[in-house]
């Protein structure tokens, strides 16, 4: 059975590889470029596998994974200009795939249990572009 | 690998009516939506690509290169059009969604080499909704 949470938060990146010059940036990532950053509210689904516990009838506690969702992820990337203040991006550029790559790295030791595993992270860029991982090797 | 998936739209009219049937079987079969003048509908489609992170840009899928395709492909021909009249693949086959569906798959397919010459990324699906209540969706692997 597969059970998905939303959360939502919003943020600041500038797409950019330091590897390049700005030129060569401006060419790869049009205005998500601009130095100065831009920012978007982006949408995180989660979603987990499991079976239902045969005595609770639930999969995993919804409050629970409400807590790690806004611990993990909401806390640390909320209001934040994400190349500054969020590890990895100072190395990583946070793409929306990038970002869904570590949503997924972050949630997944927690997510990990005897009656779950985390199936896969969706990320909302904006409401026309998502972009989904369901792991490395998937 | 990742998946990133795109949402684009399109506004056009249609009728579903199969020439191989009667009128009135055409009538049961479609209900309204054989009315002869036609019909329109917002449609939303939903363009997914696979293929994983290029190191240098972070990204799966160049989105720039991914919009002027199915722009030129899907959105100018159909936008604004009337799909039976106006398009050579509804002459023979009904404007279903279904149909519909498998007629992107196909022109994004015949065009993906020249837009994308690497292996990856490759198109996944494509789903359609002619209205928000029912969508399909249609994997690039069912169609040549």
């Amino acid at each position: 059975m597969l059970i998905t949470r939303k959360v939502e938060f919003s943020a600041s990146h500038v797409c950019r590889n330091p590897q390049l010059t700005d030129e060569e940036n401006r060419a790869l990532f049009g205005a998500a470029a601009n130095p100065h950053g831009h920012g978007h509210n982006y949408v995180l689904e989660v979603t987990v596998e499991g079976a239902p516990d045969p005595v609770t009838g639930m999969v995993l506690d919804l409050k629970l994974l409400k807590d790690i969702l806004n611990r993990e992820v909401v806390d640390a990337y909320d209001h934040r200009f994400l190349n500054h203040e969020v590890a990895p991006f100072s190395q990583v550029i946070p793409t929306p795939e990038n970002i869904a790559i570590d949503v997924w790295n972050r949630l997944h030791p927690h997510l990990s249990g005897s009656r779950t595993r985390l199936h896969g992270v969706r990320i909302f860029e904006t409401p026309d572009l998502y972009v989904d991982y369901f792991g490395e090797g998937a | 690998m990742i998946r990133i998936t795109r949402k684009y739209r399109f506004s056009a009219s249609h009728r579903l009516h199969a020439p191989q049937l009667g009128e009135r079987e055409n009538r049961e079969l479609y209900g309204k939506c054989n009315n002869p003048f036609g019909h329109g509908h917002n449609y939303e489609i939903a363009v997914s690509v696979s293929g994983p992170v290029d190191a240098r840009s972070g990204r799966a899928v160049d989105i720039e290169v991914l919009d002027a395709l199915v722009r030129r492909e899907v959105l100018e021909p159909f936008d604004h059009r009337n799909l039976n009249e106006d398009l050579e693949a509804f002459r023979a086959a009904v404007p279903t969604s279904e149909n519909l569906g498998r007629e992107v798959v196909r022109r994004l397919k015949q065009n993906w080499r020249a837009a994308f010459p690497l292996p990856e990324p490759h198109l996944e699906s494509v789903s359609i909704a002619e209205t928000s209540r029912n969508t399909f969706e249609v994997s690039a692997y069912e169609i040549e």
